[in-house]
């Protein structure tokens, strides 16, 4: 009985994902009684994956599989846990594995259980906990099928060493000559941080006045090493670009560390903020619906605090480097 | 061009979840629903291809009688005709078989579904639709085009996008991007009257096997107080982040 794990890489190695996935694959394992197959395509160093639980890797070496596309990728995939005989595939929350996921759950018959953020609640039936209503509540899904597949919440699990042989072996995959879907261009900032894949974001919100201000926000971000997002009027009064909204309506963020700027905390921003481990907030005002989701708050002035906590920052990651 | 669009039916962003029968049901009590925003995005852009291009765009539910207001509020933003599949919607694998099944009955050529609901936050709805016709797919999509059989998109991807070229029979999920939010439409009364008049089809549900069941749901636990710093003492914020809360 295996486990298969889609372990993403970019430019030749492993994402961190890949190793959270691999973490979470092994313990879905140990549950079961069984072993940790990752498939990689076009993938890192297979002992990479080792470290965190791989028991075998499947390399999946293929110039088709270059770019990423969905139906080719689930394919793949779907031929990848055929052949290892899954019971279970784990699947990131990445755009891409949220993309391809629905189309490999079909190809094997599989249910899907999406979001879910902790290991099995049992394997047989296979029961898994997952966020639902943009993060409110969560459910208890009752998966019915044979072959299932989970996809992982951001940053739901971390990272667990375990020891695996992480034996490679190639794995050759056969594609459709068209798959439907041609990529024309991409248009992606490589010198920043995502928001999906920081570990920290700093973002801003109507409280920092205008555009002119955001130097406060990407002087803590570089920092720390962070992204940066924005609130939903911020993007749409065209201060920051529309890729920074976060929210309900924008991207998700589930970091170790959120730290917000000048925002008020409307439901609708929280609900897309809120599986962030960490929240700090900065505000002028101390009745800020946000101070109640924040871990941490400080009553104050942006234009005052941030440069001061950024200088505090650097003179600490120079004493801790 | 035969457009489709698949519109869920969820509870406005601001409500208060709570759950009843021991934390198996969603408690709609007070609850507004509404159009799913990522729909909403969606059926506007079915109506500019209505305006520009002469499409026909018909609207589908699966749910209970409770969603026909919000079928009704598409036809008044202008659709053509709705199609409520009666089976309740407990699971994204039941709901894509039975929207496939209208989707091959109807003859559709573009099927627009959004990115994902915010009730469920699945986001598998389209693209099982998109496999179990055999269509393609593009996922996360904020600009298309069609022209002819030919359908150019541009798709969000982490830390960017990317624009793609594809053909009809086609699946998106879409999302915000596709129109603008100044682009959605309030039903006017005119709308309202012609949607009064305007077919709303009630189809058995197709026999299939749901994937997945919800078990039990579950709150949060409460949040602890937040601790709060003086601004005078950002070092004990640091300090917090460093050794309590181990982020920095
Ligand atoms: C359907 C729908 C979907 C939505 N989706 C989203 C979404 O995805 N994301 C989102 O963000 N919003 C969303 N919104 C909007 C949301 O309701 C709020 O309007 C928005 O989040 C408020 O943004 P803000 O906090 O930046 O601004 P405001 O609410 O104006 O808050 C500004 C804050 O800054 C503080 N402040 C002022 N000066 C300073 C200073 N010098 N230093 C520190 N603090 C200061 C103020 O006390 C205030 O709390 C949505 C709304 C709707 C209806
Ligand atoms: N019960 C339903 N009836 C019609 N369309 C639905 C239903 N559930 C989901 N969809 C469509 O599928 C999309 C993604 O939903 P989900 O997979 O539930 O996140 C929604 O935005 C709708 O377009």
């Amino acid at each position: 009985m295996s486990v298969l794990v889609y372990t993403e890489s970019e430019g030749g190695s492993f994402k961190k994902v890949a190793l959270e996935l691999t973490s979470y694959a092994k313990g879905v394992a140990n549950a079961m009684g069984g072993e940790v197959t990752a498939v990689s395509i076009n993938g890192g160093n297979a002992a990479d994956l080792g470290k965190y639980g791989a028991d075998k890797v499947m390399e999946i070496n293929d110039a088709a599989l270059e770019t990423f596309n969905a139906k080719n990728y689930a394919a793949a995939l779907a031929q990848a846990a055929k052949s290892a005989g899954a019971k279970t595939v784990v699947v990131s929350s990445s755009a891409n594995s949220k993309y391809l996921a629905p189309l490999l759950a079909v190809e094997l018959g599989a249910a899907y259980a999406p979001n879910v953020v902790a290991l099995p609640e049992s394997t047989s039936p296979m029961k898994v906990k997952s966020t639902v209503y943009t993060n409110k509540a969560f459910a208890i899904n009752e998966l019915k099928t044979d072959v299932t597949v989970i996809g992982l919440a951001k940053n739901a699990y971390g990272l667990h060493e375990n020891s695996g042989a992480a034996a490679a072996s190639a794995f050759s995959v056969e594609l459709a000559g068209d798959n439907g879907v041609e990529v024309t261009s991409v248009d992606k900032a490589t010198d920043k941080v995502t928001i999906a894949d920081a570990e920290v974001v700093v973002s801003g919100g109507r409280g920092l006045k205008g555009p002119e201000n955001w130097n406060l926000i990407e002087d803590l971000a570089d920092t720390l090493g962070a992204a940066t997002a924005c609130s939903k009027p911020v993007s749409d009064m065209g201060w920051r670009p529309h890729s920074e909204h976060v929210g309900q309506t924008g991207k998700p963020v589930a970091s170790n560390l959120y730290i917000a700027i000048g925002i008020s905390g409307a439901i609708q921003h929280l609900a897309g903020i809120n599986s962030s481990k960490v929240k700090v907030v900065i505000n002028t005002d101390p009745e800020a619906p946000f101070f109640k989701a924040a871990d941490y708050g400080i009553v104050g002035d942006a234009f005052d605090v941030v440069p001061r906590l950024t200088e505090k920052l650097k003179q600490f990651k120079a004493n801790n480097a | 061009m035969k457009i489709l669009v698949c519109i869920s039916h969820v509870p406005d962003t601001t409500s208060k979840i709570n759950f009843t029968d021991n934390d198996t049901q969603f408690d709609t009590n007070g609850v507004q629903f509404v159009i799913n925003p990522n729909d909403e995005f969606g059926l506007t852009r079915a109506m500019w291809f209505k305006e520009k291009q002469g499409a026909t765009v018909h609207v589908a539910n699966v749910g209970d009688a409770s969603a026909e207001p919000t079928l009704r509020k598409a036809l008044a933003i202008g659709a053509d005709e709705a199609i409520r599949v009666d089976a309740p919607a407990t699971d994204g694998y039941f709901v894509a078989k039975q929207l496939t099944k209208v989707a091959q009955d109807g003859g559709y050529d573009l099927i627009i579904a959004g990115r994902e609901s915010i009730d469920y936050n699945g986001g598998m709805v389209p693209g099982m639709m998109a496999a179990m016709l055999g269509a393609n797919f593009v996922n996360t999509c904020i600009n298309l085009e069609v022209d002819g059989s030919n359908a150019t998109a541009v798709r969000e991807i982490d830390g960017g996008k990317e624009s793609v070229k594809t053909s009809l029979p086609l699946v998106i999920g879409g999302q915000k991007g596709l129109v603008e939010e100044s682009d959605l439409r309030i039903p006017n009364m005119r709308g309202i009257m012609m949607a009064r008049k305007k077919p709303l089809h009630v189809v058995a549900a197709d026999a299939a096997e749901a994937h997945a069941a919800t078990a039990a749901f579950e709150k949060p636990a409460p949040k602890g107080a937040v601790t709060m710093v003086d601004p005078e003492n950002l070092d004990q914020l640091i300090e917090l982040l460093h050794n309590e809360a181990k982020v920095i």
